[in-house]
């Protein structure tokens, strides 16, 4: 999933403060999952944002929606009917949701209520950790099913560098020496031999190198 | 200002602070009538936003009353409010409401002097306090 | 011979080769890179220049090994893929050739997370193992890494760095034979406390034959005081200093601290010359660099080989 996190009070105040009627616009999907920006965090925000309005003698009118999928036209489509009693957006989804709510409604204001953080998974209730930096080109086949890009802090693609300790990195004893849990892998795996093999230099025009990247699917397209 | 009487919100286990409260009247211990009780099955059960609800809707302090450690008639509902009220009192010191006016209490069944002694404790905090910003301000809005 | 270097036609003669490193100065000073320098004239074979080393910003790597060379010296051009691209890393190499450095030590660098600029990005286009391979095809090969030709092909005599002290064990003579596969030359080690276990390091790397194809020198680094001994023990990762050498600082008296540290360098020295396939001694003397002569004096080391050029 993507995760995010929620910004700052302060800083989420400091950008509504102009305005008196906002829509607050949550995404049922991976901001939901990491407890970031669905309707529950959408319910918090706009009794907090409320709340911090009053003590300052204002008034902050907030409409609460939260949409199946923030980042697909048909769903963003759904604000039309309340997009203009509101001066101003706030989107709790990704980036990408708050690009989509941008493009469709041309003369609002939108503000991102979290920062968009990387892809990740849920390594346990509340912790979500990165797995993958979308290079566009899958490396994981070769390394056992764990990413040396998003995971080494090196981004190594033949590693582990002199600072692996007991299984962790020299960054932070809290991030895990992905080197290490590739070789582990390797090693449960019967697959050591495909250590001995040099990774050549990546190509990142699959990934940000390029620039910013579409997928056609001609077979789709209408 | 000084004839100020906070409204108090408890949301109490009915496993524990509920119980408690019971116990207290039937000793006939005297707290303070400012605690307005809310029944819940559990005190895991309470959500963040009806604690901010509380807040939002005028009450100048909350609370949530839960089983002692290793009580939870639901294994550890006590634990996960602790970490919610944890999580509110940090976001009320964001918007300058304050998170000492939200608290976490433990007690058992057994407790009436517990919960009464809470109920006193907590009026006196929230007392000393003053009444929540949200409130003042939006009466100082009408009056305006 | 691959190269012009001295530091090859060393190794070929087989004489232990001899190296040391300057970290260039934080500020435009370049007194401080010679008058460092000067104090190794005459007892090292080459001398490696530091590149923002620990992630601090200092004058450039390639800057100061062009005033060393200016003063007779041999330079090795250290560089690291955490602050340069491909494209950069090439530059530099077609420039630090022109300026007649033929040596160069290639790294991955330590985490900006551990510098001055920890909000710096990191670039890591490629790793240390790559590097290698696109300095070997470089001279080799006449190709620059994109694949075009280069006119005057710049031959770099290849060092890489291993470190036997870190984890996972297993996989240390491994990623030795990685970099060998790509083409390194020489091979400077992580300072050795832990004579032991290097030599146990060494005994998987003389198992892969790799002793034969690639010049190993180990890492010596002279402790001033018992206080050094357990940061490095303690903060550094992947080091390794056993307990008898703290113990053994902290035996004499402050003031005989630092004669005791050269002791121990000395000492590993003399025992590390008997290992098969240790090729030579990379003394790195931190800020210290004015006990390098007296350390390679005693470990029996002089006179430094002349070699034709």
């Amino acid at each position: 999933m993507i995760t995010a996190e929620r910004k700052p009070m302060e800083e989420l105040i400091e950008c509504l403060k102009p305005y008196h009627r906002i829509l607050l616009v949550g995404c049922n999907e991976c901001v939901t999952v990491c407890a970031a920006g669905g309707r529950k965090e959408v319910g918090i925000l706009s009794s907090a944002l409320q709340m911090a309005f009053k003590t300052e003698g204002k008034n902050l009118e907030v409409k609460e929606i939260t949409l199946e999928r923030q980042c697909d036209p048909e769903y963003v489509e759904e604000l039309v009917t309340h997009i203009d009693q509101a001066e101003a957006v706030m989107s709790m989804a990704c980036g990408c949701g708050v690009q989509e709510i941008a493009r469709r409604f041309k003369d609002k204001p939108v503000y991102p209520a979290v920062n968009t953080t990387f892809m990740g998974a849920s390594e346990r209730q509340g912790v979500w950790a990165e797995r993958c930096q979308g290079c566009g080109e899958c490396v994981l086949g070769l390394t056992g099913g764990i990413c040396p890009i998003a995971r080494c802090s090196k981004q190594l693609l033949n590693g582990p560098c002199g600072g692996s300790t007991n299984g962790k990195c020299e960054v932070d004893p809290d991030i895990d020496c992905a080197w290490q849990l590739i070789w582990d892998r390797l090693k449960a795996l019967g697959l050591e031999d495909r250590y001995e093999e040099n990774i050549p230099a990546k190509d990142w025009r699959t990934g940000r190198g390029g620039g910013p990247r579409k997928i056609i699917r001609e077979d789709l397209v209408k | 200002m000084e004839n100020f009487e906070p409204t108090i919100v408890a949301f109490c286990c009915h496993y524990c602070a509920y119980t408690a409260a019971d116990m207290a009247g039937s000793k006939r211990l005297c707290y303070p009538s400012n605690v307005k009780i809310i029944r819940v099955p559990c005190s895991g059960k309470v959500d963040s936003i009806h604690i901010l609800k509380a807040l939002e809707m005028g009450a100048d302090g909350v609370y949530v009353a839960g089983c002692l450690e290793g009580d939870c008639h639901f294994k550890n509902g006590n634990i996960e409010a602790s970490k919610r009220v944890a999580y509110i009192k940090k976001l009320l010191d964001e918007i300058n409401i304050g998170g000492e006016r939200v608290e976490m209490v433990l007690m058992s069944a057994g407790m009436g002097e517990r919960f009464a002694q809470t109920a006193v404790d907590m009026t006196e905090k929230i007392r000393k306090l003053g009444p929540n910003p949200v409130k003042s301000a939006s009466k100082a809005d009408h009056a305006a | 011979m691959k190269t012009e270097s001295v530091l090859e036609k060393i190794f070929a003669s087989g004489e232990l080769a001899v190296t040391s490193e300057c970290g260039p100065p934080r500020g435009a000073v370049p007194e401080k890179i010679i008058e460092k320098a000067k104090m190794l004239k005459g007892y090292v074979d080459a001398v490696n220049v530091t590149d923002n080393q620990t992630a601090m910003v200092r004058m450039s790597s390639f800057a100061a090994c062009v005033f060393i060379k200016q003063l007779g010296m041999n330079p090795i051009l250290q560089m690291v893929t955490r602050d340069r691209n491909r494209l950069a890393m090439q530059a530099d190499i077609l420039g630090a050739y022109s300026h007649g450095i033929n040596n160069m030590l290639c790294l991955s660098g330590d985490h900006p997370h551990f510098g001055d600029h920890p909000m710096a990005a990191n670039v890591h286009d490629i790793d240390s193992v790559q590097f290698v391979q696109m300095v070997k095809d470089m001279r080799d090969n006449g190709k620059f890494q994109g694949g075009d030709d280069i006119s005057n092909p710049p031959k770099m005599f290849i060092g890489a760095a291993a470190n036997p002290f870190a984890d996972p064990f297993e996989l240390r003579v491994a990623r030795l034979g990685k970099k060998v596969k790509a083409g390194t030359d020489f091979i400077q080690t992580q300072c050795i406390y832990n004579l032991d276990k290097f030599e146990k390091w060494m005994e998987g790397v003389r198992d892969r034959g790799l002793h034969e194809k690639v010049n190993i020198m180990a890492g010596i680094t002279p402790m001033k005081t018992v206080g050094m001994a357990k940061y490095m023990k303690n903060r550094v990762p992947g080091m390794d200093v056993p307990d008898e050498i703290i113990k053994r600082m902290a035996g004499v008296p402050k003031e005989k601290q630092p004669d005791e540290g050269i002791k121990i360098s000395v000492e590993a020295i003399e025992r590390l010359k008997a290992v098969e396939g240790v090729k030579g001694f990379h003394i790195m003397a931190i800020e210290w660099e004015q006990k390098v002569p007296e350390i390679v004096e005693k470990a029996g080391l002089l006179p430094r080989p002349k070699v034709d050029l």
